[in-house]
């Protein structure tokens, strides 16, 4: 069966629109996606009709706002297939959820000790870490990766220590588009009994994640890189740590019983909800993670490495173009300089002609020093994209060069 | 020329274009002419960092007038500079700070202004009001 992309467009309002008097063609799906009407109708819905807060009063609509919300957790739980919706935590993203560990586990990790990350992290996934052993006098270990953007499984062996506390390694890179073999490095770090955290941020709309097969300890992911609202994020993490693992912030929701003198934390997943939490955000991340199970995940893998191999290949017969990441398995972005062009000037040129791209360092600025480049010119796919959108980028891409040289 | 006639003689130059790649080329002609900037003033002490395209920027004193000269590693950027230097460089540190850029506004490059922009073009305007101020500072005292 055909994927039915003009179906798909249709869902998505903002894809018709103009910029710059020209058809939009959106290609900065790795910074966020765009929201199908379902997403954007059910928060609409939850604040005309359901709006209440949770689990607080026994009125109606706070019982049906609290219900919903915890369905929507439910739903997150069976979407990654973790065991419980206990384990399944909202926070505001995957930067708040990677906090909320780093933040947690400071105790576990004493002067000398390590943390290990790798060489192709957001900022995200490398500056909590980087603090934390700077605050403990850790040691703070970087895994390489070729120049292919390939991860170094033998360096990262070899890392490991009785000193590790955690390993740290994101799902797919959203400079280099590579997908790590996340059950390959839980298998090796769970050998020294070293838990992981997967950064998922760029996983969940583009491949299946089945949390209980990688059998990784914690997994972060955004809403809004996955057809959801932003400001809504998830933190899954094996109920051993969560029970064990202290909370992160104080107020109310997260507790049993307050007296002045000593406070009772609620179970989990509340322990790690202080306050009041986004309902319209977990009922909107619910009906996207919804959207991209109706389409079936593995179509849109499918449809998207078409594409990515299509773009591939076509801009390839620009001159000097240099593809960035150019690993085995590597999905939905294409990152890329061409010599002597600045990226900056290129984005610029590309925005006047309605194509949106993300161009610069992409909160990854080790990454870039590696590769030798000030900055790159990311393209990255989502599933309303077409080869036709492709085609008007590769025009406008060769139009822009023109000028530039 | 007062600031106000050079924006006026940029708003002119720019009326002729019709459409975006004209004045883009235009732009990136500009861009690409000569250093705008001494090569040995191409160093860290100028730059201005924490943006996506690297700027420098170096200001000097002639007879209480302020010549200013730039640099971007990329050519829109570079572009834009030429014409915010065209504009300002010669003149009064007063008329520096009382100056406004709404003819960039004019000339639709308005956008480029954007401190969300990372272009480093705020930031070179915000140091040379700086400049303009510390020098007027100076001949006060
Ligand atoms: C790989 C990766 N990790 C983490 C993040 C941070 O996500 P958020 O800004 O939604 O917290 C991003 C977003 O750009 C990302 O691409």
């Amino acid at each position: 069966m055909a994927f039915p992309v003009t179906q798909i467009r249709s869902d998505f309002p903002i894809l018709s629109q103009k910029v710059n008097n020209k058809p939009l063609v959106y290609f900065d799906n790795a910074a966020t996606t765009q929201k199908p009407l379902a997403v954007i109708n059910r928060i609409s819905d939850y604040y005309k009709t359901e709006n209440s807060n949770v689990h607080r009063g026994n009125h109606y609509l706070s019982q049906i706002a609290s219900d919903h919300f915890e369905n929507a957790r439910k739903y997150v739980a069976g979407f990654i297939n973790a065991t419980s919706e206990k384990e399944i935590i909202f926070t505001k993203g995957t930067t708040d959820s990677i906090n909320l560990v780093a933040s947690t586990i400071a105790e576990w990790v004493k002067p000398n000790d390590n943390i290990i990350i790798t060489a192709m992290e957001h900022h995200s996934n490398l500056v909590p870490w980087q603090q934390l052993c700077i605050k403990q006098k850790a040691n703070l270990k970087v895994v390489p990766i070729d120049y292919d953007g390939n991860l170094d499984m033998d360096a990262m062996k070899k890392m490991i220590t009785p000193s590790t506390k955690l390993l740290a390694v994101t799902h797919i890179s959203n400079v280099l588009g590579t997908i790590n073999p996340i059950k390959e490095i839980v298998n090796i770090a769970h050998k020294h009994g070293v838990p992981v955290l997967v950064d998922g941020a760029q996983a969940l709309a583009h491949i299946s994640v089945d949390v209980n097969n990688l059998d990784c300890d914690f997994y972060t992911f955004s809403a809004h890189k996955a057809y959801g609202p932003m400001g809504m994020g998830v933190l899954y993490g094996k109920s051993v740590w969560l029970e064990q693992l202290p909370p992160y912030q104080y107020g109310g929701e997260m507790i049993k019983n307050v007296t002045f003198e000593k406070t009772t934390f609620n179970n989990i997943p509340y322990k790690y909800e202080a306050g009041t939490p986004d309902v319209a955000g977990a009922l909107g991340l619910e009906t996207a993670l919804n959207y991209i199970k109706k389409i079936g995940i593995n179509n849109i893998r499918e449809y998207e490495d078409q594409l990515l191999a299509y773009a591939t290949e076509k801009i390839t017969e620009i001159d000097g173009v240099r593809i960035v990441g150019k690993a085995k398995d590597k999905t939905a972005v294409l990152s890329f300089v061409i010599n002597g062009i600045h990226p900056y000037d290129l984005g610029t040129l590309l925005d006047q002609m309605g194509v949106a791209v993300r161009t610069g360092t992409h909160c990854a600025q080790p990454l870039m020093e590696y590769f030798g480049v000030s900055g790159t010119i990311r393209t990255s796919f989502g599933l309303y994209n077409t080869q036709q959108e492709v085609d008007v980028f590769i025009d406008a891409l060769k139009k822009a060069v023109n000028m530039l040289s | 020329m007062t600031i106000q006639e050079k924006a006026k003689s940029v708003i002119d130059e720019f009326a002729i274009f019709d459409d975006w790649m004209d004045k883009y080329s235009y732009l990136i002609e500009l861009g690409k002419e000569l250093p705008l900037i001494d090569e040995k003033h191409k160093n860290q002490t100028y730059l201005i960092s924490g943006c996506q395209s690297r700027v420098w920027l170096h200001a000097e004193e002639n007879n209480g007038k302020i010549i200013f000269t730039a640099d971007s590693d990329a050519v829109i950027t570079k572009g834009i500079i030429s014409l915010l230097i065209r504009v300002l460089s010669g003149s009064s540190p007063a008329k520096i700070i009382a100056a406004d850029f709404s003819f960039l506004d004019e000339i639709g490059l308005k956008a480029h202004l954007s401190p969300t922009r990372a272009n480093g073009l705020v930031s070179m305007i915000k140091q040379m009001k700086l400049y303009a101020r510390a020098l007027q500072l100076k001949s006060n005292r």
